[in-house]
């Protein structure tokens, strides 16, 4: 079973090379919103990456309200 | 007409398959223009039928297949009107995209969705008129309606009725979620996964499959097991309409529209 680290770990790499920008450049804490200059479209191109990566479903509703990467990982953890 | 270039749409035939690509930026919202050419390729399909085996309709947006209707021009539209008139409107512009994709949906052609990205509302319906959905595993499905206090209008429901059980139909319409292409795999909504940017390839490949095939025979089967469901679209239409009369429903389309922040598709 991975850790929330790990999890939170995997969804910034995920993030970095779905939107092209460098990994070191992201931080757990950073709202991807405003880092990664992204919208509501482009938040469900990452919602289906993460899900097709870590095979879980993550309705629409549980991100709602949700901005930083490691909030996301959370919400992720709770489904593995 | 075999091929054509409209404001938001252009088709072509080619070898016994016709394909219709959706291209109007940035999400192919379906509006009074994309109505009017979609209108142009039905009053087009008799002459494409005569000579085709199969119709595959593509987006050429990156965005996605289809964002759904044009929230922005019903609401400009709407709110220049009496309540009487604007729900007249919507009546109106409801029956012309009914009699659009029921024309669609009972096409004797094979007809393909190729669904990449966002395919929700209004463009989850025009997907839906079809017999088939490849769909690439970035694709997400959603009937966000209720969110803006609206059902599905476009004939959404009975023909997601027609093809999933009815507990998934219950959990788009009433959590008003979107689904990625995997699930929708799963629940037999969509018939092939492809991988990411590979899902006209794949349907080209399916098409050409049907061409094989005795058309007349492939109409009649479709016409055995896919049944238009014509008095659930007519209610679907009048709920609608009921719904769309109430105050609530401006006050959550000005919100939609006037929202400058970058969550206007999540819930």
């Amino acid at each position: 079973m991975k850790t929330i680290e790990q999890t939170t770990d995997e969804v910034l790499n995920l993030a970095a090379t779905h939107f092209k920008v460098s990994r070191s450049t992201l931080q757990p804490g950073d709202d991807f919103y405003k880092k990664l200059g992204i919208d509501s479209l482009q938040a469900l191109e990452l919602l289906t990456r993460l899900e097709n990566h870590f095979g879980v479903e993550l309705p629409d509703y549980e991100v709602q309200g949700v901005s930083d990467f490691h909030t996301l990982a959370s919400r992720i953890q709770a489904r593995l | 007409m075999d091929e054509y270039k409209g404001k938001t749409l252009s088709w072509r035939m080619s070898d016994g398959i016709v394909e219709l690509a959706l291209d109007r930026p940035p999400a192919n919202e379906i509006g009074l223009a994309m109505l009017e050419d979609l209108e142009q390729f039905t009053s087009s399909l008799p002459s494409l039928e005569s000579k085709a085996s199969a119709l595959i309709l593509y987006s050429e947006q990156k965005a996605g297949f289809s964002a759904g209707a044009d929230l922005r021009e019903l609401y400009e539209q709407a709110r220049k009107m009496d309540v009487s008139s604007a729900a007249k409107g919507v009546r109106e512009f409801l029956e012309r995209i009914h009699a659009v994709l029921n024309r669609l949906d009972t096409s004797p052609l094979t007809t393909l969705a190729a669904v990449h990205g966002v395919c929700f509302g209004g463009g989850f319906e025009l997907a839906l008129a079809c017999d088939l959905i490849v769909a690439d595993k970035m694709a997400r499905f959603c009937f966000p309606e209720l969110r803006l206090g609206l059902i599905p209008g476009f004939g959404g429901i009975p023909r997601l009725k027609r093809d999933v059980g009815n507990g998934v139909v219950r959990d788009l319409l009433l959590t008003g979620r979107s689904i990625n292409a995997t699930k929708a795999l799963s629940v037999g909504l969509v018939s092939q996964l492809a991988a990411e940017g590979e899902a006209l390839r794949l349907a080209r490949a399916t098409a050409a499959q049907t061409t094989k095939f005795d058309r007349s025979t492939a109409a009649a089967a479709k016409r055995f097991i896919k049944p238009l469901p014509a008095e659930e679209l007519r209610r679907e239409i009048d709920i609608f309409c009921d719904l769309f009369a109430r105050p609530a429903i401006m006050e959550g389309l000005r919100k939609f529209v006037e929202n400058a922040g970058p969550h206007p598709y999540l819930p």
